[in-house]
């Protein structure tokens, strides 16, 4: 290795590199339970027997799967401030680039949950939700309270899974300027010239997070396997 | 000098010591039926032979050639002792005249004209020559592990182990397998077979070894066995299954 | 809504805007395909060597897996392009951002080999390790009875994976893959950070000379779905010609 490193360029930028991390956490937060809440809408939509639910959430988890994240994520900055401009009707009222990539992402990681969710309730055998319909419950509770726990709990570990690919994919938000984590270090690495402490900084930081948090993932599943 | 012979062989998973000193022969033609309840080591201890399974203590002679050595070529010594496994293990993505070629090929260095000519040979013997350009998927339980009796045999053993041969097929299969191997034994091979088949140790069998939680427990005569074996453990074994 | 838009003459390139979509679409071709190669040949070997039984093999591949796995695609491609630079040997270092650069002209593109290089690296070995892993779980969905016939039969460990443990894996890993195949094609838009003017890059580009955002993008998302639906179809045919008649396939890749 040539060149001198100023590592402590790192501990000078960690106000903003922490601030910058925040921005990521935040919008992996919001993106996760968005992505679950409407990705669970997404698969009940998927399997019910009504086409004009059916259709329209195939085809949209289908589309968001067939395009690059970044073009999903270019489409719904372009399509949000139009669309809460249409509802809100108020004029000249921007949304911030945060909310943009907020429902960019809710959007594209419902699609990919919706995924996952639909194989978790089509596991479940036949005869559960049947047994809650025949004991009275509306399909509504049938659903909540005996279907989705357990398909909820069998998927659990791929659901983690999916979080943790869906912590990383948080810095494609670079692509439109946002102050994420990565985007702070890359702010700071312009303005000190200091890009590769950052960067390697930021690749180390994601990944300790990650592998520790996949190291958990697998020892719940070997938890969940045991019983 | 026996032709299967194990001395003193000891076998640890973990601190579960899984065989306990089995000692046992099997002289050149004989055929040794190898029977006990579930989790007695029988399956493992077959296993051995052919160094499947590692064990940490005793040896293993086959055909004079040390199985436990660590400087035996072990791919040259399993190609002359033919296997025959409970789920039949044919190779599925290869049609049946080619499950019978290519150890020939490959391990014994034959031509593929003549392992293909052979292995139809065999494939006559166990009556299933119509079937050789099948895939196995295509055949029957009873069709399959007749093919992987044949296999083992393409390769000219010197000696053939079956580990539990008729335990995966449905009742009205187990004869056609049966009769294959009776075939066999009156042919001669040498045959070690892990089986809970009492009639077919009855028909074949010289002696019977009895095992149970990792020990030899018993090991005589067919007649002995059958008549009035020694141990209690064996007795109770052969009153419960010989009430079908 | 405004077409015809696209067949209005660029500012640069002496193409029309449609040309800038296509030559982002060969782009977008060219280092997936690029990586793929990597990626396929690399992931095959380190999911074989996760399954064998020899240690160092085993930690090496999977130490691999890990470091790639839990680094985010868009921080792999900084590290390739400004990071890996700085950190060889000076002189190499040098030469890949003085002379590298401009060792092939690349036709229809705005960036020159050092972005084209670090974006097919970056991209390929990253899905290496994704592919490791559906190697691996398809080696270790065939049952244990499998790899026993052959060693019975007298096959070195080699041999048993080359006659019968790899020709049923890569069947069964046949779905999983069309989807890693897909997935190189839609990562390829993170080169478009580093300067490499692909698919995405090009739609935001002409969105940006012309403001039909819509169309700019209608138009891309179209061709990426041609592409999508030509990947599935050409690997179900695939699926298809390599099936085993009989064999119900016991998948066990996620």
């Amino acid at each position: 290795m040539e060149g001198d490193f100023d590592w402590a360029v790192i501990w000078k930028s960690r106000q903003i590199l922490w601030d910058g991390f925040l921005v990521s956490l935040q919008l992996f937060g919001i993106a996760l339970a968005g992505g679950i809440v409407f990705g669970t809408l997404l698969a009940l939509a998927r399997l019910s027997s009504w086409r004009v639910l059916a259709w329209p959430a195939t085809g949209f988890v289908n589309l968001i799967r067939s395009i690059p994240f970044i073009m999903a994520i270019f489409w719904f900055y372009f399509l949000t401030p139009m669309v809460m401009k249409k509802l809100t009707g108020q004029q000249g009222e921007a949304v911030g680039p945060f909310m943009s990539a907020v429902v960019a992402f809710i959007m594209v990681e419902s699609a990919y949950y919706s995924e996952i969710i639909r194989a978790g309730i089509q596991s479940i055998p036949r005869g559960q939700p049947h047994a809650a319909l025949a004991l009275g419950m509306t399909y509504w509770q049938a659903m909540g309270q005996v279907v989705l726990p357990q398909a909820f709990r069998n998927m659990l570990p791929i659901m983690l899974t999916q979080a943790i690919i869906l912590f990383q994919d948080t810095s494609l938000v670079y692509v439109v300027g946002l102050k994420d984590f990565l985007g702070a270090a890359s702010k700071q690495g312009q303005i000190t010239g200091r890009l590769v402490e950052l960067y390697v900084f930021v690749a180390f930081a994601f990944f300790i997070i990650c592998f520790l948090a996949s190291q958990l993932v697998k020892r719940l599943q070997r938890r969940i396997a045991v019983r | 000098m026996p032709m299967i012979d194990i001395q003193q062989v000891s076998k640890w998973y973990g601190t579960f010591q899984v065989l306990k000193e089995c000692t046992a022969q099997v002289e050149k033609g004989e055929v040794v039926v190898i029977c006990g309840p579930s989790g007695s080591g029988k399956s493992t201890l077959i296993k051995c032979v052919n160094a499947l399974e590692p064990f940490e203590k005793g040896r293993v002679f086959v055909d004079g050639i040390a199985v436990h050595d660590r400087k035996t070529d072990l791919p040259k010594l399993r190609s002359r002792i033919g296997m025959v496994f409970q789920n039949f293990e044919l190779f599925p993505h290869m049609r049946v005249a080619e499950n019978l070629a290519i150890g020939q090929v490959k391990v014994l260095g034959r031509s593929r004209e003549e392992a293909m000519e052979r292995g139809v040979r065999y494939l006559e013997r166990v009556g299933l020559a119509a079937h050789r350009d099948k895939y196995p998927g295509q055949l029957s339980g009873g069709q399959q592990q007749r093919v992987a009796i044949a296999r083992a045999l393409s390769m000219d053993p010197v000696a053939m182990l079956f580990d539990e041969p008729t335990s995966a097929l449905d009742p009205e299969m187990i004869n056609e397998v049966l009769d294959v191997m009776v075939e066999l034994a009156r042919e001669g091979m040498t045959m070690m077979c892990v089986t809970h088949e009492m009639g077919f140790a009855r028909t074949v069998a010289h002696r019977v070894v009895f095992m149970d939680q990792g020990q030899i427990v018993e090991d005589c005569t067919k007649d002995e066995f059958f008549g009035q074996p020694r141990s209690e453990r064996a007795q109770q074994f052969l009153s419960k299954i010989l009430h079908h | 809504m405004d077409w015809s838009v696209l067949l209005q003459t660029a500012p640069s390139g002496g193409m029309t805007y449609l040309g800038w979509l296509g030559s982002g679409t060969m782009w977008t071709l060219l280092v997936s395909l690029f990586a793929w190669v990597i990626a396929f040949s690399l992931g095959s070997i380190l999911g074989i060597l996760r399954t064998t039984p020899l240690p160092i093999a085993r930690a090496i591949a999977t130490g691999y897996v890990e470091l790639f796995r839990n680094i985010p695609l868009l921080v792999q491609m900084f590290l390739w392009y400004f990071v890996v630079p700085e950190v060889i040997p000076k002189a190499w270092g040098d030469y890949l951002k003085t002379q590298f650069p401009n060792l092939v002209e690349l036709p229809f593109a705005q960036f020159s080999m050092l972005e084209f290089t670090a974006a097919v690296l970056c991209l390929g070995l990253y899905t290496a390790s994704r592919v490791a892993e559906q190697v691996r779980a398809g080696i270790e969905s065939l049952p244990r009875g499998q790899t026993n016939a052959g060693l019975a039969m007298g096959f070195t460990l080699p041999q048993v994976y080359r006659f019968v443990l790899l020709p049923m894996a890569y069947r069964i890993i046949v779905p999983p893959m069309t989807s890693e195949f897909l997935t190189i094609f839609k990562n390829s838009s993170t080169a478009l950070t580093i300067g490499v003017l692909e698919l995405t890059a090009q739609s935001r580009q002409i969105s940006e000379y012309t403001f039909k955002t819509f169309e700019a993008f209608t138009a891309a998302t179209l061709i990426y779905i041609v592409i999508t639906m030509s990947v599935i179809l050409a690997m179900r045919w695939l699926e298809g010609r390599v099936s085993v008649p009989g064999y119900i396939a016991k998948a066990g890749a996620h």
